[in-house]
């Protein structure tokens, strides 16, 4: 419909932005800007990561809930996607799976006693899982073979090490009360 | 926020009880999944073939010799648990002998001059052994 001009004013419509859009969106800037740095690294075997943008998500879980981690962890899949332009290939699928299986375990692991239980725990937890998917996508879509759990031990020391570290570096991050939101 | 000069205490001392106790179960798991997942197919039995007909099927756990006669001369095969070979073949380049010993399920040495094939299988034919895995 053509905005007619008997409708004093325009015809725009405004979107209301909350005070939560804002702080995921500039958590999310921070992760997509940690993922697409991150894709310039070379690596030994493909789909051997750091993850870093992980220690964003796993930020977010700790002060604003899982909620904010979903929405921080997929908007970073799919804008970080779009911009490394693998949007709708099969590296985006598998970047989405394991999304989505990280997400799910840090939504069990998030319940474990915070005194007993800190980042590192939910990081590895985390990173178990997103191989976890990943592998699972691989065999039942892009390799059906068994021969793709040949590479669990390696995506799984892997996963065990960078989950290690980025949980640690939550960990600081987190303790030091910057205080931005 | 600053990662210089943390020392590695500062470091441990983020960490709490229940996050060794994942990192502890992350380790074993990792580490069950080498041998768990890395062994070789499964090898049980030898099969030793000649023109493409079975000529002799052994388990791969006695020790044994064995002479195949071929168009060109005698192929020996030697077997031993968990491992075969071809020892000696009258073939003119001897690949199937300088390939060695064979351990893995579905390996397999050919001696073409002389029609002899020896091959490594799993049991009941199930096996998870590959040629090769490659992206």
């Amino acid at each position: 419909m053509t905005p007619s001009p008997t409708e004093s004013g325009r015809n725009t419509i405004e979107l209301k932005v909350t005070p939560d859009d804002y702080r995921i969106a500039r958590y999310a800037a921070a992760a997509i800007a940690l993922s697409v740095a991150e894709a310039a690294i070379p690596s030994p075997l493909p789909g051997v990561k750091p993850g870093l943008a992980n220690i964003v998500v796993l930020m977010v879980l700790m002060r604003h809930g899982w909620r904010d981690a979903v929405w921080v962890s997929l908007l970073r899949v799919v804008a970080g996607s779009l911009v490394i332009g693998q949007f709708l290939a099969p590296g985006f699928f598998l970047a989405l799976t394991g999304a989505i299986a990280s997400l799910g375990a840090l939504g069990i692991a998030t319940h474990l006693p915070r005194r007993w239980f800190g980042p590192v725990s939910l990081s590895i937890v985390a990173a178990f899982a997103h191989i976890g998917g990943q592998i699972l996508l691989a065999r039942l879509w892009l390799i059906p073979h068994d021969g793709v759990f040949l590479l669990v031990p390696l995506f799984a020391t892997a996963a065990l090490l960078f989950g290690i570290i980025n949980g640690m570096v939550a960990a600081h991050l987190l303790s030091e009360q910057t205080g931005d939101n | 926020m600053s990662f210089r000069k943390l020392p590695p205490a500062y470091w441990l001392r983020l960490l709490q009880p229940g996050d060794w106790l994942i990192m502890l179960v992350g380790v074993v798991a990792v580490a069950v999944s080498y041998p768990l997942l890395w062994r070789g197919g499964g090898a049980d039995h030898v099969i030793v073939k000649r023109d493409g007909e079975l000529v002799a099927e052994l388990p791969l756990t006695i020790t044994k010799r064995i002479e195949v006669s071929g168009p060109i001369g005698t192929t020996v095969i030697e077997v031993q648990p968990g491992r075969a070979r071809v020892a000696s073949d009258p073939g003119p380049r001897q690949y199937c002998v300088k390939q060695g010993w064979l351990t893995a399920a579905n390996a397999i040495a050919i001696c073409a001059p002389n029609h002899v094939s020896l091959m490594l299988a799993a049991r009941d034919g199930k096996s998870i052994g590959h040629d090769s895995v490659t992206y």
